[in-house]
């Protein structure tokens, strides 16, 4: 008599906004500086210092606000939340608890054909913590404050999901979304976009909640899966042991596949929340909305639809390429160089998601230009380099960007179509191959595939396949 | 005032010490006990006004909107953020171990 269990998640989702300047001060949020060079005395918690809010980080919250279907709080404003921790120099974040700048929202996904859609309960504006390095040889922290005081946004669902692959279709959904609007990158890898799982079990049918963990550190969508599966598991044994989940917070370690308890119990966790007196609260117009609604870019479905009317590439690869916006920009900045979208679209559909694929890389990560792309489809059609050529070249690109000009100049790639040297080539393999060449003449067409093959391979690849199989027809037919 | 509604129990005490990151000696506590209950009588002269109907205000003064806009100004402040640091280690500050 095994019992059933139904899994029930909720997300807490932090989204990094594309704020040239940190929420509260005039520092620079650019990824990867030298440590503690993007800081003063505000985000670094100096007495005295006046926090004064970015008006780009209120219009990023209240795009994301509109496209996930919320209803806008007009009257909001800020809280602190306070906490003790090297990563936050004020000893408080400011947050907001009370009034969020967004309510009662939802996105619709799709899992298995099926649709669904996904409540959002709040979303609120936050600043970011600083970055904590752990010395392992003298036990001690380093702190980096570069990331103090970057804006964020935390979007808060419902306990709506039931399984790994509802919460990525969540996810996948919200990304689209938000790097439509050109809000945030959304990197998971790099934080910029990062979830808290909220996980409980009960027995299929209940109507009651079960006691819920929350799983902090994830930071990839396999991790997140993973951790998912294996927070379902330890659960229901306590459970069916007779034993009870305790609430608290627990930190994934994806490599041992197990997560932990993060916050023992003398470790209180009570954040005294109260509005934040350094800050006026913020009111949102009806005429603020609507001009916020009147810049809102072109979404997934309007880009689908005129991708569909615009290029002449298959629908299924219009799908593929509008799924993200990283992707769609760089189809369409390739394109808008070399004027062969058919051709951009094969080099990304195929070449590009194989290599992706490979390297375990979302769109985002890509770093290749949209210049070397268009080059290398130049290159292709003239006929100066040769489709397997181009394929080893575009490798190039793909992991250095380098341009394909120079780098077939350099190495010698180019195609060659110089007769004499060809037929030099295609009448040695000739002598060096009787059999096949016998094969041919007695009516094999296959055995000249296998001929061609060696004279591209004389040539180091870079024979012109046309002129050879002509050649060898030719020489062979004699 | 005076009639000293308000009782700190030793376990409020504990729980606000931990909250707090404080370690106070016993004379410490009782002192802070006090003084912690003669807040809470004086905040309570506030509970006989009638605030029903009132807006919860969120600020003191007559203002909303103030903004910047999303331009940077600061530029590399290392050296001057670094010069606060106790201890730093690659242009770092240096703390104790904070995870175990």
């Amino acid at each position: 008599m095994a019992k059933q269990y139904e899994t029930v998640i909720g997300l807490e989702v932090h989204v990094e906004l594309a704020t040239r300047t940190k929420i509260f001060c005039g520092c620079s949020t650019a990824f990867g500086a030298a440590p503690n060079t993007h800081t003063c005395p505000v985000c670094t918690g100096m007495p005295g210092s006046l926090p004064v809010l970015n008006k780009q980080v209120v219009e990023y919250a209240m795009a994301i606000g509109l496209a996930t279907n919320c209803t806008i709080t007009r009257v909001c404003k800020f809280d602190r939340k306070n906490y003790f921790y090297p990563d936050n120099p004020q000893n408080y974040q400011i947050s907001q608890l009370y009034l969020p700048i967004a309510r009662d929202g939802y996105v619709e996904i799709e899992t298995g054909g099926t649709k669904k859609k996904v409540r959002i309960h709040e979303m609120h504006m936050e600043e970011d913590a600083g970055k904590l390095v752990h010395d392992e040889w003298d036990d001690t922290s380093l702190v980096d404050y570069n990331r103090s005081g970057v804006p964020l946004v935390e979007i808060v669902s419902e306990p709506d999901m039931r399984s790994p692959e509802e919460v990525i279709a969540y996810l996948e959904k919200l990304r689209q979304i938000i790097q439509y609007l050109g809000a945030s990158d959304c990197k998971l890898q790099e934080g910029s976009m990062r979830a808290d799982v909220n996980l409980s079990v009960r027995e299929t049918g209940s109507d009651v909640f079960g006691t819920r963990t929350e799983m902090k550190n994830l930071n990839s969508f396999k991790a997140i899966a993973r951790a998912i599966e294996g927070e379902r598991e330890r659960q229901i044994e306590l459970l069916e042991t007779g034993k009870t989940v305790v609430q608290e917070t627990r930190r994934w370690d994806d490599n041992k596949e197990n997560s932990y308890a993060m916050r023992s119990k003398e470790d209180a966790q009570d954040y005294r929340y109260f509005p934040e007196p350094d800050l006026v609260p913020i009111v949102i117009s009806d005429e603020w909305i609507a001009e916020i609604r009147s810049r809102q870019p072109e979404l997934r479905g309007e880009k689908l639809e005129r991708y569909k009317k615009e290029f002449d590439i298959p629908e299924y690869d219009a799908e593929i390429l509008t799924e993200s916006k990283s992707m769609a920009d760089l189809f369409e900045a390739t394109a808008a160089i070399c004027k062969k979208p058919k051709k951009v679209s094969n080099w990304l559909m195929v070449e590009t998601m194989r290599l992706m694929k490979e390297h375990g890389m979302e769109p985002e990560d890509l770093t290749f230009s949209p210049e070397n792309l268009a080059k290398l489809i130049e290159l292709t059609e003239a006929g100066i380099i040769n489709s397997s050529v181009a394929k080893e070249v575009f490798e190039k690109i793909f992991s250095e960007d380098l341009d394909p000009e120079n780098y077939v100049e350099e190495h010698g790639l180019k195609t060659v179509s110089d007769e004499g040297a060809l037929k030099a080539a295609v009448e040695k393999v000739v002598a060096d191959n009787p059999q096949a060449a016998a094969d041919y003449r007695g009516g094999k067409e296959k055995a000249l595939g296998a001929l061609v093959g060696q004279t591209m391979k004389a040539m180091k690849g870079k024979a012109n396949p046309g002129m050879v199989n002509q050649m060898l027809r030719e020489m062979l037919s004699e | 005032m005076g009639n000293m509604a308000n009782k700190i129990s030793d376990e409020t005490m504990e729980y606000v010490g931990i909250l707090a990151k404080l370690e106070l000696s016993a004379q410490e506590k009782e002192a802070a006990k006090s003084d912690m209950e003669k807040m809470l009588d004086y905040i309570d002269t506030l509970n006989e006004l009638d605030t029903s109907g009132v807006e919860p205000m969120s600020h003191v003064f007559p203002v909303h909107n103030v903004f910047r806009e999303d331009v940077v100004t600061n530029g590399d402040n290392q050296e001057q953020t670094l010069a606060n640091a106790p201890l730093r280690k690659e242009a770092r500050f240096e703390v104790p171990k904070t995870i175990g």
